[in-house]
């Protein structure tokens, strides 16, 4: 990892498209301004790692054989009753 | 043609159902073809890898039970998947059932949008922060009976 100290207003370029810059300090808070191109995503990387997570969690989980729930099954009739009287 | 599925061995399907994920999905970004196929219980999916027979994800329509669910994403990620128009979109979310299975749960934070026109799909991320990884499906149908009872609607 790279490492490198910058203060409020100065900033960082990745590769020539992504620029990070300081906008702001307050205590121990740090906020970043983020430039780049619309095909870059930014995210949080709590919330980024916690999707990976959960999606790892959901293909060891996957039983084969998903339980037919009594609640599920009155959703699924209400539903096909509402496409009926939708149609 | 005929695939090998986690839930149901060799199957039979039709290329109509293959689905191409050109990023992937968070955390399995190397596989990129899958199958949406109906699962036997209603009303879930399961997207079935191409690639891994034992790569198969529990999918579920979010509306079902969150009528008031909205996919709030960045506009990048729909061009990205070529798609044009709100009635071209499948919104599903993945669901992760735990041994107590009446705790199962669904990500409403990470959507698998899938472009049924040209059967592109994608996993994204909302912008919304209101929506979890970890939605109590059965918590959230109950709370909407309660809701409708009420109403009377």
């Amino acid at each position: 990892m790279l490492i490198l100290a910058r203060k409020v207003n100065e900033s960082i370029i990745i590769g020539d498209q992504v620029e990070v810059s300081i906008i702001d300090i307050k205590g121990d808070q740090v906020k970043l301004g983020i430039k780049a191109p619309a095909n870059v995503k930014v995210y949080r990387m709590e919330i980024y790692k916690a999707i990976q997570e959960e999606n790892k969690a959901a293909v060891m989980a996957a039983p084969a054989k998903i339980p037919e729930l009594e609640a599920l099954k009155k959703l699924t009739a209400a539903r096909d009753a509402q496409e009926k009287t939708d149609s | 043609m005929q695939i090998q599925t986690k839930p149901y061995g060799l199957i039979d399907a039709d290329e109509r159902q293959v689905i191409r994920f050109p990023f992937g999905i968070l955390g399995f970004e190397n596989l990129k073809r899958y199958v949406l196929i109906d699962a036997k219980e209603q009303p879930f999916y399961w997207l079935q890898s191409l690639e891994v027979p034992e790569i198969a994800f529990i999918l579920i329509n979010p509306y079902l039970f969150r009528p008031d669910y909205s996919v709030e994403v960045d506009h990048a990620d729909l061009e990205e998947i070529n798609l044009e128009r709100p009635e071209d979109a499948l919104i599903f979310a993945i669901v992760t059932i735990p041994d107590n299975q009446a705790r199962m749960t669904a990500n409403l934070q990470g959507p698998i949008i899938v472009n049924r026109k040209d059967h592109i799909g994608r996993q994204s991320i909302s912008t919304n922060s209101a929506w979890k990884t970890k939605h109590y499906i059965l918590e959230e149908l109950s709370s909407l009976g309660k809701v409708n009872a009420h109403t009377g609607a």
